[in-house]
């Protein structure tokens, strides 16, 4: 493969829970803190959640907020942050060359939910519906608004693609690299669903909604007496740069993505099926020109939910039977569920562990459900492992989508 | 009596939170002193009908240009409104 067929990663740029840049993150993450607490949700009361509390105004106005969405403000941070740390020369990069790649699990709810509501808190006036509505629910409108922010001129959109948004932006920015559209991607996901009473409401309706009297316990993924997802938001934004473009500037180089792949379940609408996940890992580590043992790293999607829990479980032991030396860790108890921008933000996490040779562990852990044993799980404790050189990282969604990507530690 | 010069600044400096309302002259336009838009101008009638049950219609937007042209112009109307 010629070096501009490889891409790396130069910038991290995120806010999850517990953290609003990579090195705060990833200390939470070692430290085992918690980024879900109790917040009142509109109609339902407390509910556990998990906010950000990135300065909104950092890189943005105080009008510019108001004019656009949650959403765009958390990528506008994002982007910013990861442009600032890739040590880009933003002034004189080609802005016609950047494209800006957002997964994203769904986007307009809170702006809808909001403005119905207050129609409704005044007499069902229709004319007070916004006109802001339109620009700010459309699909493409948290890329759009990084657009805006940054003067970037090149392609901009979304990547709608539930739960797995955050692995699946990335991909995208890959792509276009490699087919050559960009000379610069901004690429991750985003989400603030915690933001809407409705993503609340239909997890409570399906039984999968976190419940306990210490939010900060109410995320345990694969322990015993889970009972659902925690919903949070978050963003992070990878720069993603051609090999020789990197080392031409000097660049920093996180990470190179080695492999990818994204498949669909076609059997639920809601309920996975972990057949199609060994599928989707086995196919990423394929392109890779990998085999399950070349991976030290598993990071589960693992949401916290009954079924879903156990249904990874069972195809990470199985797309991995063969590697008894690849260590498997989850991140969803320390941040609950960022939706959109899991797989970016859980993948970010991991990342120092190329440097730090410490694999963090999956939080809430107390008593481990028997169905969701894997061996080399890393729970409740950081794990010093040593070398590590490729992680892959899960991503699954509704509607059956699934995606897996493979990160590798920079060798030249 | 409603004080509409301070409504209208209220929501100005609510749709335009970076601005400094302060110091605005009241016989100029609001968009040569203050970083106004066509939408900026939606969202004060908006809030407007919102806040105070004012209907302002909009072949009648350009009497909001300046502060001392909305309060001629929503004066009646504010003395008109329900209470």
């Amino acid at each position: 493969m010629s070096d501009s067929q490889r891409i790396v990663m130069t910038g991290i740029g995120l806010t999850a829970p517990n953290g609003n840049n990579l090195a705060e993150f990833r200390k939470s993450l070692l430290e085992c803190r918690s980024g879900v607490k109790h917040h009142e949700i509109r109609y339902m009361g407390k509910q556990v959640a998990g906010m950000c509390d990135f300065d909104e105004y950092k890189y943005q106005s105080k009008k510019l907020r108001r004019r656009g969405t949650r959403a765009g403000s958390i990528s506008i941070y994002c982007a910013n942050e990861a442009i600032a740390d890739a040590g880009l020369d933003w002034a004189s990069t080609d802005k016609s060359m950047v494209g800006v790649y957002l997964g994203i699990t769904e986007h307009g709810n809170v702006e809808t939910e909001e403005e119905i509501y207050q129609m409704h808190q005044n007499g069902l006036d229709w004319k007070l519906w916004s006109p802001h509505h339109n620009p700010r629910t459309v699909a493409n409108s948290p890329a759009g608004e990084v657009t805006l922010n940054l003067s970037i001129t090149g392609p901009h959109y979304t990547l709608g693609s539930a739960c797995a948004g955050g692995n699946v932006g990335i991909i995208q920015g890959v792509q276009q690299l490699l087919l050559g559209e960009v000379d610069l991607a901004l690429a991750g996901g985003v989400s603030e669903s915690s933001q809407t009473f409705g993503i609340f409401a239909a997890f409570a309706a399906q039984g999968a909604l976190a419940h306990h009297d210490d939010p900060t316990r109410a995320s345990r993924p694969l322990e015993k007496n889970r009972n659902g997802i925690a919903i949070s938001e978050g963003g992070c934004v990878f720069v993603l740069e051609r090999l020789p473009d990197a080392l031409k500037r000097g660049a920093k180089i996180y990470a190179e993505i080695v492999g990818y792949a994204i498949n669909s379940d076609a059997t639920d609408f809601v309920n996975p099926n972990g057949e199609r996940q060994v599928q989707c890992m086995h196919k990423a580590i394929r392109r890779a020109g990998l085999t399950p043992a070349d991976i030290d790293l598993v990071n589960m999607h693992a949401t916290g939910t009954g079924t879903g829990d156990v249904n990874e479980s069972q195809a990470v032991r199985k797309a991995f039977e063969s590697s008894p030396k690849t260590y498997v860790n989850f991140t969803k108890g320390h941040i609950g569920h960022c939706m959109g921008a899991a797989g970016s933000i859980e993948l970010a996490g991991n990342i120092p562990s190329f440097t730090d040779g410490l694999v963090h562990p999956g939080m809430n852990c107390a008593e481990l459900d028997p169905e969701c044993e894997i061996p080399n799980l890393v729970v409740n404790e950081p794990r010093p492992v040593g070398n590590i050189n490729y992680i892959l990282n899960n991503s699954f969604g509704m509607l059956g989508i699934n995606s897996a990507l493979i990160v590798k530690k920079y060798q030249a | 009596m409603a004080d509409v010069r301070q409504i209208v600044i209220d929501i100005i400096s609510d749709i335009a939170p970076d601005e400094d309302v302060s110091s605005i002259d009241d016989a100029k336009s609001l968009r040569e002193q203050l970083d106004l838009d066509s939408m900026d101008f939606l969202d004060i009638v908006m809030e407007l009908r919102k806040r105070h049950k004012v209907e302002v219609p909009q072949e009648d937007y350009p009497k909001l240009a300046s502060l001392q042209s909305c309060v001629a112009y929503l004066g009646p109307k504010f003395a008109a409104a329900p209470v």
